[in-house]
Parts: structure tokens; sequence; C-alpha cells
């Protein structure tokens, strides 16, 4: 049987952006990152396991100031993910899927994302 | 060309794939993350500086020990659940999408395997 070349849907092209796409895209991408940040959480687990000079060694790496940004990232992916994975648990229960309410939470997701990041750096830093 | 039975041609049109667990098991992992997410990034915040002296002290815990070893085997579980769908829907190359999978499922299981030696590992060693 051949299969006919037809184009792949959604054509992303002819949408107009919405809130909605972007925050299901969003849900993906911050999901890969924190699959990369499950990497680096295991190799910090070793590194304790390796004692104290292999551990200095991950902490000179992980504690760097470069390193600084990337765990920002990661913090506001965790927090993205974390609230919007509630918002596809209460869809999951029949709950909130007129357009209205997807609105509404996607909003809701933005906000309390960049509060829950901003309020976790300040407990970091101080 | 397949050269399958009449029956095989029209198995590959619709989906022989399993899904009802899939979607449980992601359900599930993600409601177990919420605390255990929470809980890990909560104690991050309060691991003094990283030390080693302070890390080892809270790895080796009972009780952060054993939270320690559900939130890798939890996360693998669920990164491994959600890369399988990103790969099945982006990887449009068979051969190429099978070998991923693959790769993928080895690569967390050694996560868990890795994780878990590790805590055991501090959670059994004599402090300093």
């Amino acid at each position: 049987m051949t299969k006919a070349q037809r184009p792949l849907s959604p054509h992303l092209q002819v949408y107009r952006w919405q809130i909605t796409m972007i925050l299901s895209t969003f849900h993906r991408g911050t999901g890969v990152m924190l699959s990369l940040g499950l990497l680096i959480l295991v190799y910090w687990l070793l590194a304790i396991a390796g004692g104290l000079d292999r551990y200095e060694q991950a902490r000179a790496f992980l504690g760097s100031d470069w390193f600084k940004l990337p765990l920002v990232g990661w913090t506001f992916c965790f927090f993205f993910h974390l609230c919007n994975g509630i918002r596809h648990l209460a869809w999951d229960t029949g709950r909130g899927l007129e357009i209205h309410q997807y609105h509404a939470s996607g909003w809701a997701v933005i906000v309390v994302t960049l509060i829950a990041t901003m309020g976790y750096g300040i407990l970091v830093i101080f | 060309m397949s050269f399958g039975t009449a029956l095989n041609r029209a198995l590959e049109l619709i989906s022989g794939k399993g899904g009802v667990g899939h979607w449980w098991a992601q359900r599930l992992t993600a409601i177990a993350l919420i605390p255990l997410g929470l809980w890990l990034i909560f104690s991050f915040a309060r691991l003094d500086n990283f030390d080693y002296l302070a890390v080892t002290g809270w790895t080796r815990s009972p009780i952060n020990s054993i939270l320690l070893i559900f939130v890798v085997i939890t996360i693998s579980y669920h990164s491994q659940l959600g890369l399988k769908v990103i790969i099945e829907d982006y990887m449009h190359i068979a051969s190429l999408k099978k070998a991923s999978l693959v790769f993928s499922n080895f690569l967390h299981v050694g996560l868990i395997a890795v994780g878990i030696y590790s805590i055991v590992r501090v959670a059994f060693s004599v402090p300093l």
C-alpha cells in the first residue's frame, strides 16, 4: 500500500498564535528541559556518592556563575510544568473545558509560574 | 509494497498500540510528582550552600533517602513516558523512531539504577 504524501496537520502557518497553543508547546518544551534536569540530578547524586573530591568537582561545575542561568531556567520549567500539569489533570476530570476557562486558566498558569519562580529565587538568595 | 496477509495490511491501518496504560501511568506519576517535586526543590533551597557535609547529612537521613529513591524512580518513569510521546510524534523515520525509543528506555532505566546506587551508597556510608 502506498501512502499519499498529504501534509500532516496541524498547519501551524495558517493559525494565529494563541495562548492555548503556546502553553501546549511550552508544556512539551519544559518537559524535555526537565528530562535534561533529571540527568543533572542523577549526576549530582553520583557525585555525592563519589566522596568529597568528586563532589567538590561537581559543585565547582554546578555552582559556577555561568551555570546560574540554566538553574533559573530549570526553576521556571519546573513551576511551569507543575502549574500547567495541574491544569491538564483538571481537564482530565472534565473541568475547565470551556474556551473562556482555557484562557483564564492559561493566564493563571503564566502568572503563578512567574511569581513562584521569582519567589523561589528570593528564597534561595536570602 | 508489503507482502503480508490482507489481515496484516488492515492492521497496519488502525492503531494497534496500547494507550490506556500509558495514560494512567502518566497521570499517576504526575500526581505523585506534585508533592515529591515541591519537596525536592524546597529541600534544595534549604541545603546550606550545598556544602558537602550538609548535603551528605541530608541525603543520609532515612526519610530523605527513601523520598529521593521515590523521586528518582517517579521522575524517570514520568520522563520516559513524556519523551516517548514526543519521539512518536516528531520522529517520522520508523527505524530512527524505534532506535530513539529503545535508547530512551535504556537511558531512563540506567538513570534509575545509578540514582538508587548513589543514594543507597550515601545512606549506608559512615559519616565523616
